[in-house]
């Protein structure tokens, strides 16, 4: 049995379907753009060794701080490394720390909203207490204090902004579970001693999970901004591993005569926000039409 | 009568959440991995400091009695004392809090500055171009990095054309205005995406009303309309929008604070965590999650004023 109460047959010779139907082949440009944008971002990550031969750690301090041209393409910083090195394999970085640091919330949120949006009772009262605390303290705060405590590394990273981001899941997922629990695919289901197990991942699960998917969308925007900031701060990902927030701050100390050390990693933060962003309307878009 | 209601349930809905602020803030000293007072006082730890610190957090407690004493301290207005300053850290927020406040608000004043008019502008006429320039904003913005967009004001505006200081916040009111101009435009820049977003579509929602199309249906023309009738309505939608931001304006406040060297709360915060000083980062959290909380009800409080029903609704 489906999840999806199943739509009657669609007959060609309504007129309502024959304006319909070219509207579902319609290109969507949002997420094309989209897809492009992210597509490309990830090729260059991934092909970074081929697009560069220069380690992104190895340091030459007679050829600091070069502008761009010649045989580094985008400069090297102060310790001579060489930038577009840097930038290449710090999207590495960012975008698998941005990814898996939204993964971790995403799935643990939507499984508590999907598990307390169904029981009700104590449990949901005291998973909803727990979420009015998280919420309660500004998402920075709380994940550089979190990181504070639990120390540098990129494991406390994903602890740290789990700890924080699980809530927004849980939310956007419960909302959805107390609608869809009363519809009567599920009344019906019920009705039909469909054991819980199943409906909750066979029926409720596909039915809720589409709103935590349009906004992990934004929320891996926001994780990848997370870790540049805290990489920014000196609270990132370790060093030497390259990374874009220890870039720009790397770069702070030269902003005036050295502009680009600061510009251009900040620009790949911008490109790779509106890829997200993008990808995350064009889905937006895509659902809206179906 | 309502809006009594109204205030005394929201003064009473206070409680639990700011019990819960302690109740986390309480066990951040426990995620500390291995002997919290060792690891804390790091290459100052000696067996009489970390004897004495363990008996200052009272770690040799039970945990019930750890939390209730961490609880009694706090309603005493008692936030411990710094590893570094040798002072109370009281007395630390107090001194910085007046320019946090100052960018809190020139911060919020900016982004409505920054977010009204673009959603005015793309509001006026859905669809049309303007319109689909407006909406590209958010897409753009949200994905800028509060310090980068910092640094590139501080680039253009301070360091090349020289009209705003570069960082600092001056001593005088008027250094203080100039100083926080650009940390304010900062904050406004992260914050605007999401503004203009709301706006628009509270304000297009608006424009769709009724009372919109009767006052259509009277010949009043459309610029009149926009201004008078949906902008006077969807201030209430700003507060609001806000209001529920308000957490996330806090929070880019502590990191714009950093990138402009501004004395206030975050950086005191960023520099207590460098010199790993527990205490002071523990009291600072507490204080900016306690103003996120007032902030907010000051903003359900405007919102009830500046709409009658909301009284009534809740």
């Amino acid at each position: 049995m489906t999840a999806v109460v199943d739509r009657p047959a669609l007959e060609p010779a309504d007129p309502a379907i024959v304006a319909v139907a070219p509207r579902r082949k319609r290109l969507n440009p949002t997420l094309i753009a989209g897809l492009t944008l992210l597509g490309l971002l990830v090729l260059a990550a991934v092909c970074a060794p081929l697009l560069t031969s220069y380690d992104p750690t190895a340091q030459d301090l007679s050829g600091s701080l070069a502008s761009p041209g010649g045989k580094h393409l985008l400069g090297t910083d102060q310790l001579g490394r060489d930038v577009l090195s840097r930038l290449l394999y710090g999207a590495r970085t960012d975008l698998r720390v941005g990814l898996l640091a939204v993964l971790f919330p995403f799935v643990i949120g939507s499984t508590l909203g999907l598990i307390v949006g169904f029981r009700g009772g104590w449990l949901d009262t005291i998973v909803m207490r727990l979420v009015d605390m998280v919420v309660a303290f500004p998402f920075y705060v709380l994940i550089i204090a979190l990181v504070f405590v639990l120390g540098p590394g990129t494991r406390n990273i994903y602890i740290a902004i789990t700890a924080v981001g699980w809530v927004a899941y849980c939310r956007i997922v419960r909302g959805e579970v107390l609608v869809a629990k009363s519809q009567e695919y599920m009344l019906a289901a019920r009705a039909a001693g469909v054991p819980t197990w199943r409906l909750l991942l066979r029926h409720l699960l596909p039915n809720v999970i589409m709103q935590a998917i349009v906004f992990s969308m934004s929320d891996i925007v926001l994780s990848i901004l997370a870790i540049v900031t805290l990489g920014y701060l000196g609270l990132g990902v370790p060093p030497p591993s390259p990374d874009w927030g220890a870039m720009i701050a790397d770069g702070q100390q030269f902003l005036l005569d050295k502009w680009w050390l600061t510009t251009i990693p900040g620009l790949a933060v911008v490109v790779t926000g509106l890829g997200l962003s993008l990808l995350g309307d064009g889905i937006v878009e895509r659902v809206k039409q179906t | 009568m309502a809006h009594l209601a109204f205030i005394g349930k929201r003064l009473w809905q206070l409680l639990p959440v700011l019990f819960g602020i302690t109740l986390v803030v309480f066990f951040m000293i426990h995620l500390i991995p291995g002997d919290p007072a060792a690891t804390l006082l790091g290459n100052r730890s000696t067996p009489q400091a970390v004897a004495a610190l363990r008996q200052q957090f009272g770690l040799d407690e039970p945990l019930y009695r750890q939390y209730l004493t961490f609880l009694g301290r706090i309603a005493h207005g008692d936030l411990g004392s710094s590893f570094v300053y040798k002072s109370p850290v009281r007395g630390l927020v107090e001194g910085r809090i007046s320019s946090t406040l100052w960018l809190l608000a020139a911060g919020a004043l900016f982004s409505l500055l920054l977010s009204v008019p673009l959603a005015v502008l793309a509001a006026s006429r859905k669809d049309a171009v303007r319109d689909q320039a407006v909406r590209i904003v958010p897409l753009i913005g949200l994905g800028m990095p509060a310090v980068w967009v910092g640094l590139m004001l501080q680039l253009f505006f301070a360091l090349k054309l020289g009209l705003f200081p570069v960082s600092g916040f001056g001593s005088t009111v008027v250094e203080h205005a100039q100083s926080i101009v650009l940390p304010a435009t900062t904050v406004a820049v992260a914050l605007a995406p999401i503004l203009v977003r709301s706006l628009r579509t509270s304000l297009l929602e608006v424009l769709d009303s009724d009372y919109v199309l009767t006052a259509r249906a009277k010949g009043i023309s459309r610029s009149r309309l926009l201004l008078h009738h949906a902008l006077r309505n969807a201030a209430v939608s700003s507060v609001t929008v806000l209001g529920v931001n308000i957490a996330y304006l806090v929070g880019a406040t502590v990191i714009v604070e950093r990138v402009f060297a501004l004395p206030g709360l975050g950086t005191l915060m960023l520099d207590s965590i460098y010199s790993r000083d527990f205490p002071v980062v523990q009291g600072v959290v507490i204080v900016i999650a306690v103003l996120v909380v007032l902030v907010n009800l000051a903003t359900d409080l405007a919102h009830a004023s500046l709409d009658p029903r909301v009284g009534v609704e809740r």
